[in-house]
């Protein structure tokens, strides 16, 4: 394979987000600094019997709203519609025309590649369940797989079916942006989005693109999507209280709530975005990426393979834990991740980890699964660009072995320069991104 | 200076044509179909009966005895990549944790796995009981679900079907630490998984990599799926081993199936040191997209198809002249493998008429996210006994595919070889494979 003899910087020159919060990135920030909470009562289903009975939903959204040309993306899941939402904002921002098979921005489309952490989309559940009913033989206890065939072909929609597929959202945001360098969609649970900016920015290092389209989308809000979770108590079942159930690092912690959205970034190299003359608006100064290779149910006792990735990524950026301003969490707010990313932060920067404010979004947002990193990379610019540390909100009740600095329920105004961002996923694949203030000197 | 060039040391295949890569290869030359009528449910009533169904096997021979209570856990895909990633290692002569914990001569950290899924659909008898319990006046119930019905499932269901679950699972037996991604790119998932993980060994992240993918396409849900979006070939169920013909004037569609292939890639330092049999050396990778509306098919002209053919050889530094092989996409969907045609003709121009082209698709199916590894496979397999096997099913070319497909084997030394893949979705993607015949030196 060819080798790169430089080493391209990458830049950040355009967000977008869909999410809880809003729909735009200035609706995520004010949400987050006034500690505002995304989560309510399900209402995309009937959830009123099951174990949880709130999420954190994307609010009176519709992407044809959004687009010149709906009519190309008829049919798509919710979370592509999220998509192209979040695409059309960070494209305009940086620049980069859509919608047009001629674009007269000056970039070339061979050159400018999409990388999503995409989540699979909601099943056809009426036409799903009917054909299992159709087909349950209750006395043998077998499916009768003709009887189910015949209700599965006749209720079941070709495109919906299709849409399902975790590799579609990057396809519509081809189309939507006319992309056609390399195209890639990850899934690896909840660090999907920040594996995909990881990558994405090791694809623009390398010189096999120049422009990114990079980020996550996924909803899993969604009858068997909250089953599954349910299944593994893994969910908040605070349904009392569902606007304070998400509580990172708490001591009253009971598990995490759900969200769903998409968050886009444009990455880009240094020299594309110095030639087209685009605002920068953060570089991403290195990627750490590991596995636990534990447990598939449990993270590492010790948060052996977090904190690989921390120390793989500080290596990459050529920083130290000194340079860290803040840690943007994976802070999902179960018992077990709480505890051992507290325990993987005190392992990597050891003195220095109490120093260090540490907080999760996720307290407000919910946990956007797939879109999940994505959302707290793009607050994590905005913590650089407006100098203030989003909160941890609903930390009432601290955890007496949680002793980090969580920056507790209110926003922290504070010279924010470097921001280290984590998210670990369900089976132990681990990703940090570390993002700085952009100066021209590297 | 770690070397940028990547090599091929180990494979592993499970194939409709047996369990191991030596199995997938004298398939392949004797001409052995794999695709049958579908025997892992009744599938009267779906216009496509057909499948590459992999040969029976107990998933416990292909575990270490300590890991025997997570093969619980395993859904049929993760089975598949398990049993091929044992035999890649093996074949590799690395002693991994999973091959001997006492002797393993891998360090863990310097070890990636990079594994494509595809949208794993759940075993619908193991919802049976649940939904039986869910239903009122003959329909589905949500509220019986969320009360009684999901209780009947097993806890930890949901991490049965998670596609990154596959890297996960793998990536514990062989104590793998370092980066760890799932592709989620249907088809075109091996290509992208096995290029990302060699640009990975190439920047320095890890000097050992798993890559390749396995997905199980025989699952009625899924193969409703193809047959409503009309991939499939219809009305050939009386003569399954004449019914995918790509490229061939009577081809009518593609037939699914089920497999997995796993590559171990190695930095050429790493594998020379440690006195390693190269199998191959990964000289190119290209990636694009296909831009069309209607965007549920190819566009016509195969652009991104051409445009990732062209960086996989310009990557590779080599022309049209340099190449022996192409192991195209080839489906037996006219339309695809027409601007698949048209796609190759470009980005080679007339030298693609002396260039021997071996559609694999008629005897294995199209295995989704395992393909394009077992392409990879096939055509390693061919370098290195100096063979091309005859493809099967193509009588005479279908109009417009003026490809030099091949109806005798031919013998000789195989430079370079090229494979490609593409899928529904638009994601593209092309690798080049050299010989390290005559050694891996220059």
């Amino acid at each position: 394979m060819r080798t790169s003899e430089t080493r391209e910087r990458v830049v950040v020159t355009g967000m977008g987000i869909v999410c809880p919060l809003g729909h735009d990135v200035a609706s995520l920030w004010e949400g987050l600094l006034s500690g505002r909470s995304g989560v309510g009562r399900t209402t995309l289903f009937d959830a009123s019997t099951f174990p949880t009975t709130f999420d954190a939903e994307v609010k009176g959204y519709d992407f044809r709203r959004h687009i010149r040309h709906p009519e190309f993306h008829e049919g798509c899941s919710r979370g592509s519609g999220f998509v192209l939402g979040a695409t059309v904002q960070a494209c305009k921002q940086a620049k980069i025309e859509v919608e047009t098979s001629k674009p007269a921005d000056g970039i070339d489309r061979t050159r400018m590649g999409i990388y999503l952490g995409a989540g699979e989309g909601s099943l056809d559940n009426d036409s799903f369940f009917g054909s299992i009913i159709a087909g349950w033989d209750a006395e043998q206890q077998r499916m009768v797989w003709p009887r189910s065939i015949r209700v599965a072909m006749g209720q079941m929609s070709a495109v919906r079916e299709l849409e399902q597929e975790p590799n579609m959202a990057a396809g519509h945001t081809a189309m939507l942006t006319g992309a056609r360098g390399p195209v890639r969609s990850c899934l690896t649970a909840c660090a999907a989005s920040t594996q995909a900016v990881g990558e994405a920015s090791m694809i623009i290092r390398r010189g096999d693109a120049d422009i990114m389209v990079a980020g996550g989308v996924h909803s899993m809000i969604h009858p068997l999507g909250i089953t599954g979770f349910n299944l593994l108590t893994a969910l908040s079942q605070r349904n009392d209280s569902p606007e304070t159930a998400s509580r990172p690092f708490s001591g009253t912690r009971d598990g995490f709530v759900i969200g769903e959205g998409a968050a886009i970034l444009i990455l880009e190299s240094l020299t594309s975005a110095r030639r087209r003359g685009v605002p920068i608006l953060a570089e991403i100064a290195g990627y750490g990426c590991s596995s636990d290779a534990f447990r598939v149910t449990d993270m590492h006792e010790e948060g052996r393979g977090a904190a690989q990735a921390m120390i793989a990524a500080l290596a990459d950026a050529g920083l130290t834990t000194d340079d860290i301003d803040y840690i943007n969490t994976h802070g999902t707010s179960t018992q077990e991740n709480d505890s051992i990313e507290t325990l993987a932060i005190k392992t990597v920067f050891k003195d220095r980890a109490r120093q260090v404010p540490v907080s999760s979004i996720k307290s407000m947002l919910g946990h956007l699964i797939g879109a999940a990193g994505a959302a707290e990379i793009i607050a994590s610019v905005l913590a650089i660009h407006h100098n203030i540390v989003p909160p941890t909100m609903n930390l009432h009740d601290p955890d007496p072995k949680l002793d980090l600095d969580y920056v507790p329920n209110a926003p922290r105004k504070m010279p924010v320069n470097t921001v280290m961002k984590e998210s670990f996923g369900f089976g132990g694949q681990n990703n940090v991104v570390i993002l700085k203030r952009f100066r021209e000197e590297a | 200076m770690t070397s940028a060039r990547v090599v091929i040391t180990g494979l592993g295949a499970v194939s409709p044509l047996g369990l191991t890569a030596a199995e997938l290869w004298s398939g392949l030359t004797a001409g052995r179909c794999g695709i049958a009528r579908i025997k892992a449910f009744d599938p009267t009533g779906l216009p496509c009966e057909l499948a590459g169904e992999v040969p029976p096997y107990r998933v416990q021979d292909h575990v270490p005895k300590v890991l025997r209570k997570a093969a619980k856990l395993m859904c049929r895909d993760i089975e598949l990549s398990v049993i091929a990633a044992k035999e890649a290692v093996a074949s590799s002569g690395l002693i991994t944790k999973g091959v001997d914990p006492e002797k393993a001569n891998v360090d863990p950290t310097r070890f990636a796995i990079n594994i494509g899924a595809g949208m794993i659909s759940c075993d619908l008898e193991e919802l049976g009981p649940a939904t039986a319990a869910s239903v009122t006046d003959g329909r589905f119930d949500l509220r019986k679900w969320g009360k009684d019905g999901m209780r009947q499932i097993t806890p930890l269901w949901l991490l049965k079907y998670l596609p990154n679950m596959l890297a996960c699972h793998i990536g514990i037996i062989h104590d793998i630490q370092g980066p760890s991604n799932t592709i989620t790119c249907a088809e075109a998932s091996a290509h992208l998984a096995i290029g990302e993980a060699a640009q990975i060994i190439a920047r320095g992240s890890a000097d050992i990599a798993l890559a390749g993918g396995a997905e199980a396409k025989v699952n009625m849900m899924i193969m409703v799926r193809q047959n409503l979006l009309k991939r499939v070939v219809m009305n050939r169920n009386d003569t399954p081993e004449s019914a995918c013909r790509p490229f061939d004037v009577d081809a009518a569609g593609a037939v699914f199936g089920e497999g997995g292939g796993v590559l171990v890639l190695e930095s050429l330092d790493h594998a020379q040191a440690r006195d390693a049999r190269i199998l191959a050396e990964i000289a190119g990778i290209g990636q694009s997209h296909s831009i069309h509306t209607p965007y549920a098919e190819m566009e016509p002209e195969g652009t991104g198809i051409r445009i990732a053919v062209e960086k996989a050889m310009a990557d590779a530094g080599i022309g049209p002249e340099d190449l022996d092989l192409i192991l195209p996409h080839g489906t037996g969907v006219p339309h695809d493998d027409l601007a698949e045609a048209r796609a190759l003709e470009a980005a080679l121009g007339p030298a693609v008429r002396r260039i021997p082209v071996w559609p694999t698709k008629s005897l294995l199916s199209t295995t989704g996210a395992a393909a394009g590894a077992l392409d990879i496979i096939a055509a390693v397999k061919a370098m290195n006994e100096r063979l091309i096997p005859p493809a099967r099913n193509f009588t005479k070319p279908a109009s417009g595919c003026d490809l030099s497909i091949l109806t005798q084997s031919r013998g000789g030394r195989i430079r370079h070889a090229l494979c490609c893949s593409h899928t529904f979705g638009g994601q593209t993607a092309a690798v080049v494979l050299k010989s390290i015949d005559g050694g891996a030196g220059r």
